[in-house]
């Protein structure tokens, strides 16, 4: 009595102790379940530039539908609304702060600005030319933007700096206000001021954004207009993924739940008996939990999801307990099922966290806690189902006989025994169609875990292309100690860039260094600048022939000597131009150092059109400034390699778990025959489960490989139970232990089943793998077990 | 003949020349959306008091009804613009520029009057120029006079001679002076 009381009391402590650590646990959606815990340089690179980096802190934003005026009018006054919204650091949708102000800025500057500037432009032959080429240019198409600098500007720096500017192949505007490439939608870019691995900052972002866009369409138009906003972004993204995973775990773990305690309801008859065999899975949840969140620190969503996995596993122990004890000659009938059958549910439960525990090391954060999450909550609920619940059942207590349903069961598997011959065909018929799919058996792509929808990932390329949005692609990543020298550096690799993109290497690139070049820069370009007397000497010589004469050219001789004295450029002076947010968004100060950001364009034609050479840009990018770090990031690259190091792990961790399922079995059945007996059906469901989702072209992806692994894992319990039954046979044993394995069996289909459905990637693969797999496994393992007379006797 | 029958008889010639007029240029814009392509060489002047001599230039302007105007440069530099559904582009050596009409209120002189002219399209001339139309027997002249600001501070006129349903000239003639003329050469095998 006093034991019993004891296991109780020690039960609620740790299940309150489990629920405090559960309620105060840190929960994160972000994707840094899928990146690795142990990152390469690169691979931080690429981490920090998905959470903290600029291009994740951008939200693209589309107006969509009504007329153009409606749309322009809502462009401009969502700007206006948002820029007032502490949330973010920039707004923009086309309108130039103010495009006059823009202008006369690269007019004044024009000379610290132009890319052309050198001691050559200014000798007597650079400005024939040059001035040669702005005549040109009067004469041209175009020549009437021009027409009133001639006298000022006849080198043209006014025009080579605005196309400098305009080089980032700036989004089509009209009436001031960007639009996609048919001009059917209206688009800006916000920039938040939370950063991108900040979830719930990122949330609070799109939410301001969403109610501004709502309160605005009420007071501007009519409540018919059909006209929408939508939102794209790494942290639009990020926001979404966790409400839908969020959604999910919740959805999923009520329908399971609810699926699980019908079939158990029908099974036992009575409301408490049901309620005593759901606390082990309860138990088993805030264990599970509680050890991610004392393992981890933090609990990504997604292993919540993953959590509804061990609904269906964990009522297993309870099933097996309460359909499979009776009285025996002594004591109560839970000590007598604890005595008979306790060992078989033992090691069943030593295999199982033997799977789990190989997904421990994994790289993989998301795996890892799965993995942890599993062997927590199946010991919970094994322990609870052993020492907790024979202690809650009343002395008189004994299972309701279900040897009707048993009986059935096993004339269904003698019947099917007869045809065990053609079980041999079934790994043929797998092989060969296994073999057939050897090319495309598994996914290559990381985007294939990611839970934004196909639909999304499409919007959010095609804003991005219509924007010339940076994109966390192909990126190239200065770090330096200050923003001077983060611009030099930002210089020397554009020279080396601008070769390439005369190669066809790249389409083009952006670089703070053309907002803002550096001080450096702009002293160099101002000191080439001639005096006034050289300057006048030279246009004689230089104008010869030409029809400019150089007296006319007195207004440039000036500005170039004002040039001469002025002031460099310092990042404040650009505050109220558009270039601010050129320079803001590519250069940035991270911790103590200051981070430049060089997107790459990759070429639409030529050798390898839409990709970048990742390889090439990087050799042609020279040696590093002293002081200054330079990364190259090729997302595809980074992502596919991180997912080939996923993939080839979880392969090593399958096998190292198998591996120690199957050592584990020889160490308690020392009969290889019987370890064989034991694992041929898991093997066999294993294939059929592969071949089957190849059959049905699901390339296969590490979740349905750790599915795979849990297929071994869960079905050797079944498997187990086959071969307990080496020990005397009675006919109404088997039969209640059939019945037992059926209807826990059936609670893992429907656990596993319900999470196939899941919109969520990683779960609907984990699930539609596990739960046919499962089933397979107690049907292969009736199949192969030694077969009984039809009197229960041995053969 | 009293002197008010005189004023009478003046105001009703005036008006009836001016109804003559607008019958006229309904009927030139009516004649000119006849046509559905055009391709013609073109040569233009640009004539500037900062200059010793006009600055020429050469090339083709293909037109299709009723929205779409290129304006090829072969000389001196090769150099697109074209007009097409109010987007503006502009195209030198491979590298291209859009902008929509509407936020380049400058192009219009150079480029939209005289699309709007070979459409036959009076609203749309209406909405960016006023108009004088004068015409003898076989020549008629378009007198264009900005109407957006930015405009007005540098175009003062624009002028398109013609006769019958083609354009011969086209003169722009700045504030400061300076104009340039462009000359329509006949059609050429499109």
């Amino acid at each position: 009595m006093r034991r019993r009381a004891a296991s109780i009391v020690t039960w609620m402590l740790l299940l309150v102790a489990a629920g405090w650590i559960v309620v105060h646990a840190h929960y994160t959606a972000d994707l840094s379940a899928f990146l690795p815990a142990r990152p390469s340089p690169a691979q931080r690179a690429l981490v920090e530039e998905l959470r903290d980096g600029v291009a994740a802190r951008l939200i693209l934003i589309d107006i969509d539908g009504g007329d153009r005026t409606q749309r322009v009018q809502l462009s401009q006054g969502l700007a206006t609304r948002l820029r007032a919204n502490p949330a973010f650091t920039s707004i923009s949708n086309g309108r130039a702060a103010s495009p006059e102000s823009d202008q006369r800025f690269v007019f004044n500057h024009r000379y610290l600005l132009s890319e052309q500037v050198t001691p050559g432009h200014f000798s007597t032959v650079g400005l024939r030319s040059a001035i040669a080429d702005s005549l040109d240019s009067l004469a041209s198409p175009s020549g009437f933007l021009a027409r009133d600098l001639l006298l000022a500007d006849p080198t043209g720096e006014t025009p080579q700096v605005l196309g400098q500017l305009s080089a980032g192949a700036g989004p089509r505007s009209e009436s001031g206000v960007w639009v996609s490439a048919d001009g059917s939608e209206a688009l800006l870019v916000a920039q938040t001021r939370a950063a991108g691995g900040d979830t719930n900052g990122q949330e609070h972002a799109v939410g301001v954004i969403e109610a501004e866009f709502g309160r605005l369409r009420a007071s501007t138009l009519p409540a018919a207009a059909a006209i929408r906003l939508r939102t794209s972004g790494p942290g639009v993204f990020a926001v979404r993924a966790r409400a839908t995973i969020v959604r999910e775990a919740i959805r999923l773990s009520v329908l399971s739940s609810l699926l699980i305690a019908s079939l158990l309801l029908m099974t036992y008859r009575s409301l408490r008996t049901l309620a005593l065999g759901l606390l082990p899975v309860v138990s088993g949840a805030l264990a599970g939990a509680a050890a991610v969140a004392l393992g981890f620190g933090v609990i990504h969503g997604v292993t919540l999801g993953f959590g509804v996995t061990l609904i269906g596993e964990s009522v297993d122990y309870s099933i097996y307990l309460l359909i499979q004890a009776r009285r025996g000659p002594a004591g109560s009938a839970a000590s007598a099922w604890i005595a008979s059958y306790w060992p078989t549910v033992r090691l069943g439960l030593l295999t199982s966290i033997c799977g789990f525990a190989s997904l421990l090391p994994s790289a993989f954060p998301g795996l890892a806690q799965l993995g942890l999450y599993s062997m927590a909550g199946l010991l919970a609920a094994a322990a609870v189902t052993r020492f907790v619940l024979p202690a809650l059942l009343p002395v008189q207590w004994a299972a309701r006989p279900l040897s009707g349903l048993g009986v059935r069961i096993a004339r269904g598997i003698d019947r099917l025994q007869g045809y065990r011959q053609l079980l041999w065909l079934l790994p043929l018929l797998a092989v060969a169609v296994v073999y057939a799919h050897r090319d495309r058996l598994w996914s290559r792509d990381l985007a294939a875990l990611s839970p934004v929808s196909a639909a999304d990932q499409q919007l959010d390329a095609r804003l991005r292309s219509s924007l010339g949005a940076p994109d966390v692609s192909d990126l190239i990543v200065i770090s330096a100690a200050d923003a001077e020298l983060a611009l030099r550096a930002a210089e020397a690799i554009g020279a080396h860039l601008d070769d390439l993109v005369r190669a066809g290497e790249l389409a083009g690139f952006d670089t703070p260094a053309r907002y803002l070049p550096s001080l450096a820069l702009q002293s160099q370009r101002r000191a080439a600048l001639p005096t006034g007397a050289v300057l006048r000497d030279r246009l004689r010589v230089a104008l010869a022939g030409l029809p400019l004469r150089a007296t006319r050219l007195e207004p440039f001789v000036a500005a170039v000597e004002q040039a001469r004295t002025s002031p460099l450029i310092e990042q404040s002076a650009l505050a109220d131009t558009s270039l601010a947010s050129g320079v803001d968004a590519l250069l940035a100060r991270r911790g103590d150092r200051v981070v430049a950001l060089v997107p790459l364009h990759a070429p639409n034609a030529g050798a390898h059109p839409f990709s970048i050479d990742a390889a090439r840009v990087k050799a042609a990018l020279g040696p590093a400034l002293p002081g200054v770090s330079i990364a190259v990031l090729d997302l595809k690259h980074e992502s596919d390699g991180l997912y080939a190091s996923y993939q080839s792990e979880a392969i090593r961790m399958s096998l190292l778990g198998l591996g120690v399922i199957v050592l584990l079995l020889l160490a308690v059945l020392r009969s290889a025959t019987r370890v064989l007996r034991v694992i041929a059906p898991l093997l066999l469901a294993v294939l059929l489960v592969s071949a089957a989702l190849l059959a049905c072209h699901q390339e296969l992806t590490i979740l349905h490989l750790i599915g795979l692994l849990l297929i071994v894992a869960v079905g050797s319990n079944y498997a187990l139970f086959f071969d307990r039954r080496n020990s005397p046979a009675d006919v109404d044993e088997r039969s209640t232990t059939l019945a037992s394995l059926f209807i826990a069996n059936v609670a893992t289909v429907l656990g596993f089943g319900v999470l196939a459905f899941s919109a969520v990637p990683v779960l609907s693969a984990l699930g539609m793998t596990v739960a046919p797999g499962a089933f397979a496994a107690l049907i292969f393992a009736a199949l192969m077990a030694r077969p009984v007379g039809p009197h229960g006797g041995r053969s | 003949m009293s002197r008010r029958i005189r004023t009478l008889l003046l105001c009703s010639w005036l008006m009836g020349s001016t109804a003559a007029a607008a019958d006229d240029l309904n009927q030139l814009m009516a004649r000119l959306r006849q046509r559905q392509h055009g391709h013609v060489p073109y040569t233009e002047l640009f004539i500037s008091n900062a200059l010793d001599r006009p600055l020429a230039s050469s090339g083709e302007l293909f037109y299709d009804a009723p929205d779409r105007l290129e304006k090829r440069t072969n000389k001196p530099k090769a150099e697109r613009m074209v007009l097409e559904k109010g987007q503006l582009t502009f195209e030198r050596r491979h590298k291209q520029y859009h902008v929509a009409l509407a936020d380049v209120p400058q192009a219009a002189p150079y480029i939209e009057g005289i699309r709007a002219t070979l459409a036959g399209d009076r609203p749309a001339l209406e909405q960016v120029f006023g108009i004088v139309f004068e015409s003898s027997i076989d020549q008629w002249t378009l007198r264009l006079t900005p109407l957006d600001a930015h405009v007005v501070a540098e175009v003062a006129t624009v002028r398109i001679d013609g006769s019958a349903d083609v354009i011969k000239t086209v003169t722009v003639q700045l504030v400061n002076g300076d104009r340039s003329v462009t000359t329509l050469g006949s059609q050429l095998e499109p």
